[in-house]
């Protein structure tokens, strides 16, 4: 197989980082080639390249035997490069076929849009790769897989052979991720060639042929699944040994910490997104909420906490009913919250670390005596939490903004997990963190659900919410879908509650639990 | 293997732990420089392009350049000049003549006349009467800053502030220790009432400081016309109040004509009570989380809301106390156009003093210094007092914008210190 795309050398600094660090990577033809690394490693800075968003400061790009210099993304799409971003560029009001040709408008007489043929060739390139989706139809009224198969079609429709997809299994479902695959196999069987950016190790093991790990800008070795293993894959990303399974003792779960009945929520825009909610969360157990982002998790947070008012039904917090209590008294009431979006709500991100530390307890003693802080303890308090959190900055005094992210979600952590709660509700609490920070954060929520606490787990990463629950809740369309034990549980049956298959339907092809018994990280 | 992990852990932490512990208060001093720096080559880069604009504005050098061929040395001693008797106008206008204090003080030794060391120390002590309600008016606009708030409404304050605690000073008689401080909290009260109701409509409704304190002030200006020239004007045809009773008088240090009174201190000790409140106080934690990040804010439990009429009814008494300031301690009666700005600069100011009592001080005595001077500048130079205002504005622009003295300066961005003073419309 002859190579079509080569990078030598190539390095870009931003001001203080060495974002790519004289990389070298060679795409042969018809091959799936994963770029994996932890979020900083320089993965997307080298595609921006690659895709003429930046220009390097050394190297050469080497397409087809032929030295290039790409210096715009018409230059890329010139040469053939395509490029599907992980946030779509597509607009929503247009149809698929507008979609596609904008930029590249087909006309006749030299004024009037030629949406037929456009329609007819993305037809061809549906049919030729499977992607199905009708030219016709509404950008915003298609589901998010579909919609990456419009981007697809995009980059397939300007006669790219070289795709790079940038983390495209973010936003899909299980079910979705295995049509993805699908297509992507019968791309490279047609003699496209594939870079799929990601840090997700399952999925680099099951589809790629070659893996090339970043870390910290710089290329630590290309590998094939073959010879490798998810092991010593997250050991290469991470640079040390990474404990991938989850030892965790069975739940005993004891008394109701929280308790939701027909619970109605509105988003600030007065959309109602949760409706009719129902379910309970005992001491000792960790219920997870799965479901596709966006099918109500945040809404139904935001309203637990005091953030959202509740539209109707009733939220009660170790029995007593806390559904019009403002967010100090449900926090006073002994509840934590690991907020979805840490720079928004987690972190005031100018203010130091150690203020950060007591951002909800500044007004109690021991850290204010009347109304004045006392700035002594609340430094002692937080250097010793520091310590004990693993958290990595070389002073509490810094504003918690030069952290990493990381850091920062371990501050969040170091606060909630430290006062006296009863009650964790952890909105993807690992979102963007590198695996070393994942293990730590997950070993924190068994902890402390063996000591006692009752904890309510969101996340739209499957493996997670299956790795760390007792119970697992699936959430499509502002609903509970089904409440089953995740002992054992089908990760196919959970996939397609997710996808919106009602739950008598699903059974008929897939049971609820699976013989599979082993439990696996998540990445 | 939960020992690995602690082992693990243990092995990696000191590294960088112990090598930068030190970092957290060793650079104190450093700190202050990086913060007095971009302020102190705005003020020195305001006063350059002054300079530019006597040169250029001056019709005596540009007669010289006339023939600056013939007798350049002309041309360049007069453009020296220029700048050099403008400039030394403006310092011996801001500080008094270093000559005539020396005198002073030898006189005083030898006679115990004090008549010419007074007359020395007028102009330092002028220049500190101009900015005591800076300083309180600052401290007000800085306030609402540290709370997210645009407070464009210190010069209606001022106003209410002025006229309240006038109204106290001469409708009542009673002794001095009563009196005083009673006029005192009426001032800041009058201020307080108009800066909470924008506050409160922020609050409830959703509508914007600015836009309400702007209106706010136009209330103020023409209440106070109708007031003026009506209900609280005095006997006579002039639209002024009667004069206060001095048992209200803020108290006075020397005799006339200098004007230096206790309102100074009292603004210095304001200035101190602020920065306990907003550095040292669970309310000013708030404070400044809720002006940093207000939905941070909410989720660790406090009221946006109560934060907003707070800061903004402490805010307005801050204003109103330098109306009160001026009413009690100099003019002992209010007029119309009485402010002369004061609400307005403040906004500058509390920019030049990175919304920090401290700083907002050292701002309030550079505008007081500055404006004591100009006067002087004026008269013994013959700079026009426009120019003043030029010099003023660009050392505002060049504080406003430290984008632009960094581009001269080539200073490198230290990102994390940057602070978001307001956030902008809408959000």
């Amino acid at each position: 197989m002859p190579s079509v795309l080569e990078l030598r050398g190539v390095t870009k600094e931003f001001p203080g980082v060495l974002a790519n660090d004289h990389i070298d990577l060679t795409l042969m033809e018809g091959e799936i080639h994963a770029l994996l690394g932890e979020n900083g490693a320089g993965k997307t800075t080298l595609m921006n390249i690659l895709y003429g968003l930046y220009n390097p400061d050394e190297g050469q790009i080497i397409i087809r035997g032929e030295n290039v210099e790409i210096h715009s993304p018409s230059d890329a799409i010139m040469r053939g490069v395509g490029m599907v971003h992980q946030h779509f560029m597509l607009i929503p009001v247009m149809t698929v076929t507008e979609n596609v040709m904008l930029g590249v408008e087909t006309t006749h007489h030299g004024a009037f849009l030629n949406r037929s043929e456009v329609a007819q060739r993305i037809h061809e390139i549906s049919e030729q790769y499977g992607l199905e989706v009708d030219p016709d139809s509404y950008i915003k009224d298609l589901p998010v897989g579909i919609q990456q198969r419009v981007e697809i079609i995009k980059v397939l429709y300007r006669q790219a052979d070289i795709l790079i997809l940038d983390e495209p299994t973010a936003v899909l479902t299980p079910q979705e991720v295995e049509g993805l695959f699908k297509v992507l196999r019968s791309l490279i069987a047609r003699g496209k060639s594939i870079i799929f950016i990601t840090h997700k190790l399952k999925e680099v093991m099951a589809l790629a042929d070659r893996i090339t790990v970043l870390r910290g800008g710089k290329v630590v070795g290309t590998v094939t699944p073959q010879e490798s293993s998810q092991e010593k894959l997250a050991a290469m990303m991470v640079g040390r040994q990474v404990n991938l399974i989850i030892r965790k003792k069975p739940a005993n779960p004891k008394e109701v910490a929280l308790e939701v009945k027909n619970l109605y929520v509105c988003d600030e825009r007065k959309n109602l997104l949760v409706q009719d909610v129902s379910f309970d969360v005992r001491v000792g157990e960790v219920l997870g909420i799965a479901g596709v982002q966006g099918n109500g998790q945040t809404e139904l947070v935001y309203a637990l906490t005091g953030l959202l008012p509740v539209v109707s039904g009733e939220v009660s917090i170790l029995g007593k009913p806390m559904h019009h209590s403002s967010p100090r008294n449900i926090l006073e009431r002994g509840v934590a919250h690991v907020p979805e979006d840490r720079q928004k709500h987690g972190l005031v991100l100018s203010f130091p670390v150690h203020y950060n530390l007591v951002l909800c307890t500044y007004y109690l003693s021991p850290f204010a005596r009347g109304v004045t802080l006392q700035e002594g303890t609340i430094i002692s308090t937080a250097t010793q939490l520091v310590d004990q959190f693993d958290v990595r900055t070389p002073s509490v005094f810094l504003p918690v903004s030069t952290l990493s992210g990381g850091n920062q979600q371990k501050v969040i952590v170091a606060r909630e997990f430290s006062r006296p709660i009863k009650l964790l509700i952890a909105s993807q609490p690992t979102r963007g963190l590198d695996v070393g920070s994942i293990e730590y954060i997950h070993n924190c929520i068994i902890a402390k659900r063996d000591e006692g606490t009752a904890v309510l787990l969101v996340s739209p990463e499957l493996d997670e919410i299956i790795a760390l629950s007792d119970r697992i809740a699936i959430m499509y369309k502002g609903q509970i879908v089904d409440i089953v034990p995740a002992k054992g549980v089908n990760r196919d049956y959970l996939g397609l509650l997710m996808a919106g298959v009602k739950p008598d339907e699903a059974l008929e092809t897939t049971p609820r639990t699976t013989e599979e018994v082993e439990i696996e990280r998540v990445f | 293997m939960k020992n690995k992990e602690v082992k693990s852990k243990t092995a990696q932490k000191p590294e960088p732990k112990e090598e930068q512990a030190p970092k957290g208060k060793r650079g104190f001093w450093s700190q202050i420089g990086q913060t007095l720096l971009i302020p102190g080559l705005a003020v020195f880069t305001g006063l350059v392009f002054g300079a530019i604009i006597i040169i250029v504005t001056d019709t005596r050098v540009i007669a010289a350049y006339k023939n600056f061929f013939n007798y350049p040395g002309t041309a360049l001693l007069s453009t020296f000049e220029s700048v050099f008797s403008a400039y030394g106008a403006l310092f011996s206008g801001a500080f008094g003549s270093p000559v005539a204090l020396v005198k002073g003080i030898q006189v005083y030794i030898a006679t115990s006349d004090n008549t010419l060391l007074l007359k020395a120390i007028y102009p330092f002590t002028e220049s500190l009467v101009t900015a005591t309600p800076y300083i309180f008016a600052g401290l007000a606009v800085a306030l609402g800053f540290r709370c997210g708030l645009f407070n464009i409404g210190a010069e209606g304050q001022f106003f209410i502030g002025a006229l309240c605690s006038a109204y106290v000073g001469y409708a009542f008689k009673m002794p001095w220790y009563l009196h005083l401080p009673l006029a005192l909290l009426a001032g800041a009260l009058g201020g307080a009432i108009w800066g909470a109701i924008p506050g409160y409509l922020k609050a409830v409704t959703g509508a914007h400081e600015v836009v309400n304190t702007i209106m706010m002030n136009w209330i103020a200006f023409r209440l106070s016309d109708w007031l003026l020239t009506g209900p609280m004007m005095a006997a006579g045809y002039r639209p002024v109040t009667p004069v206060v009773q001095d048992t209200a008088f803020l108290p006075r240090l020397f005799s006339d004509p200098l004007r230096f009174n206790a309102g100074f201190f009292l603004a210095l000790a304001v200035a101190a009570l602020v920065y306990w409140f907003l550095f040292k106080t669970t309310l000013g934690f708030e404070i400044r989380s809720v002006g940093i990040n207000p939905h941070a804010s909410r989720y660790a439990g406090m009221s946006i809301v109560l934060n907003f009429v707070l800061v903004m009814t402490l805010s307005g008494a801050l204003a109103g106390l330098a109306g009160t300031s001026q009413v009690l301690g100099v003019d002992h009666w209010v007029g119309q156009g009485f402010s002369a700005g004061y609400g307005f600069d403040s906004i500058a100011l509390a920019l030049l003093g990175k919304s920090h009592p401290l700083g907002v001080v050292l701002a309030a005595l550079l505008f007081g210094f500055l404006r004591g001077g100009a006067t002087k500048m004026q008269s013994m130079a013959g700079i026009p007092i426009d120019i003043i205002s030029v010099i003023q504005g660009s050392v505002i622009i060049f504080v406003a914008a430290p984008a632009i003295i960094r581009a001269i300066y080539r200073i490198r961005v230290a990102r994390a210190e940057e602070a978001v003073l307001t956030r902008g419309w809408g959000k």
